[in-house]
């Protein structure tokens, strides 16, 4: 007879995994009290994650190992048919290179994040995920009633892709191993990440890092001067405000 | 040598939608009458709406960010929707989009905010084939250039297009088209000046 051939053997057999089991977790941020942290989690090569983030949390994905693909998808929490618009984010810039300062536009003009910090240097926003990444996606999606047709063009941070004056493309790798970007949210955001091989650097993807903290004190910050980005600044909080303004608050 | 025949041919007026499904193995020409008109375009599978154009799904099987002969359009899940089988400029934009009311007030400032705009064409197209705005993705734009510089700017700049160029797709699935025949008065991609397009299928 097994030990879980009965409900309680079966029982005791369950709960002694946890008891025994060691979770990987991220580092956590210096100088940021533990008190603000709000989301920690590490995604192994072919994991996803899907959270909920307010405005004025601070999001640093990390990649301790050197081989981490992060393929985001931000949708507004509140109004799930606005999205991440990578064409805008991109377009409005006039910038195709992803780093500090670079605004993650939505498709109504607004900034659902800004990027406050980059050492890796190495993303793409023009190649979106691969298959499985999208699958992954797609799944993690659906765990906030979210369909395929909502899973739009991606970002991917961690691997690196340059434009040729043909237009060609050409993988330029990961940065090394401990490089993270920080984002700033500007609306609450499903976000949504699957790491995963990026279209043009096939390399099994190794851990992922996420974690998410408490930081309003950003928002009050400029991150970036140029014009299309302080409107789009004015857009969010504009909409921000129209959104909250109660009787209560008058 | 074939003969095709013509199955359908209109004009689309400046700043105007058009949508329409071309069969499999038909070919779609869409001639810029009067040059340097940039037009917005979408792709679904008419079979499945939910099998669309990927531009970034487009861009990284090409492994080059423009357009020409060659170049198949590709959705997310790998289907090969048309290809392109002719092409009179060389050159196509697929990673900035399509202009909107909002993105207009970020790029030229809030006074453009009622302005016509690309999005609303889409809109207006999708919603006749019972699509909204979840299902509007990035898109193609036929005879607009945006180069990337070797620090990453990008940008909208003169087209390379004249009066009567045209490119040729033709559909490998049934193809649902949606068409904004680019309304945009406040970058070069259309001289200043929305112009009228030509729409012709043939089989």
């Amino acid at each position: 007879m097994t030990s879980t051939s009965s409900t309680t053997g079966a029982r005791a057999h369950a709960r002694s995994q946890a008891a025994t089991a060691a979770v990987a977790e991220p580092d956590l941020p210096d100088g940021v009290e533990s008190t603000r942290i709000t989301f920690t989690q590490r995604i192994p090569g072919a994991g996803s994650a899907n959270v909920v983030l307010g405005r004025g949390t601070r999001v640093r994905l990390a990649d301790p190992t050197g081989a981490a693909c992060a393929h985001l998808l931000l949708v507004r929490a509140e109004a799930p048919w606005e999205r991440l618009n990578v064409a805008d984010t991109v377009k409005v810039p006039w910038q195709a290179y992803l780093g500090d300062g670079h605004p993650l536009l939505s498709d109504q003009g607004r900034v659902l994040a800004t990027v406050l910090a980059d050492t890796s240097g190495r993303h793409d926003a023009l190649c979106g995920p691969t298959a499985e990444a999208r699958q992954l996606l797609c799944l993690a999606g659906a765990k906030h009633g979210l369909q395929p047709r909502d899973i739009g063009p991606t970002v991917s941070f961690f691997r690196g892709v340059r434009v040729e004056s043909d237009g060609a493309l050409t993988a330029t790798g990961s940065a090394a191993a401990g490089a993270s970007v920080d984002l700033l949210v500007h609306l609450p955001v499903i976000l949504l990440v699957a790491n995963a091989a990026h279209p043009l650097d096939d390399r099994a993807a190794t851990d992922l890092d996420v974690v998410a903290w408490a930081a309003p004190e950003d928002l009050a910050v400029a991150h970036n001067t140029d014009p299309e980005y302080q409107r789009a600044v004015v857009n969010t909080e504009r909409a921000w405000s129209a959104a909250r303004t109660t009787e209560a608050s008058r | 040598m074939t003969s095709r025949t013509t199955v359908l041919d209109e004009i689309v007026p400046a700043r105007s939608p058009w949508s329409a499904v071309v069969a499999a193995g038909d070919q779609l020409e869409i001639i810029d009458l009067h040059g340097n008109q940039a037009v917005d375009c979408l792709l679904y599978s008419a079979a499945d709406h939910t099998d669309r154009y990927s531009a970034q799904a487009t861009v990284a099987a090409q492994r080059n960010i423009f357009l020409t002969t060659g170049s198949v359009l590709l959705t997310d899940t790998g289907t090969a929707l048309m290809t392109v089988v002719a092409d009179d400029v060389g050159n196509h934009d697929t990673i900035a989009g399509a202009c909107s009311q909002e993105s207009n007030t970020l790029r030229y400032g809030h006074h453009t905010r009622h302005q016509h705009a690309c999005v609303e064409n889409f809109l207006a197209a999708a919603l006749h084939w019972g699509l909204g705005k979840r299902d509007l993705v990035s898109n193609i734009n036929w005879f607009m250039n945006v180069p990337v510089e070797a620090d990453g700017t990008l940008g909208i700049v003169d087209g390379l297009s004249a009066p009567g160029k045209k490119v040729t797709l033709r559909a490998e699935v049934d193809t649902l088209v949606l068409v904004s025949n680019c309304p945009q008065i406040n970058n070069p991609c259309n001289g200043f000046d929305p112009t009228p397009i030509r729409m012709v299928v043939s089989r």
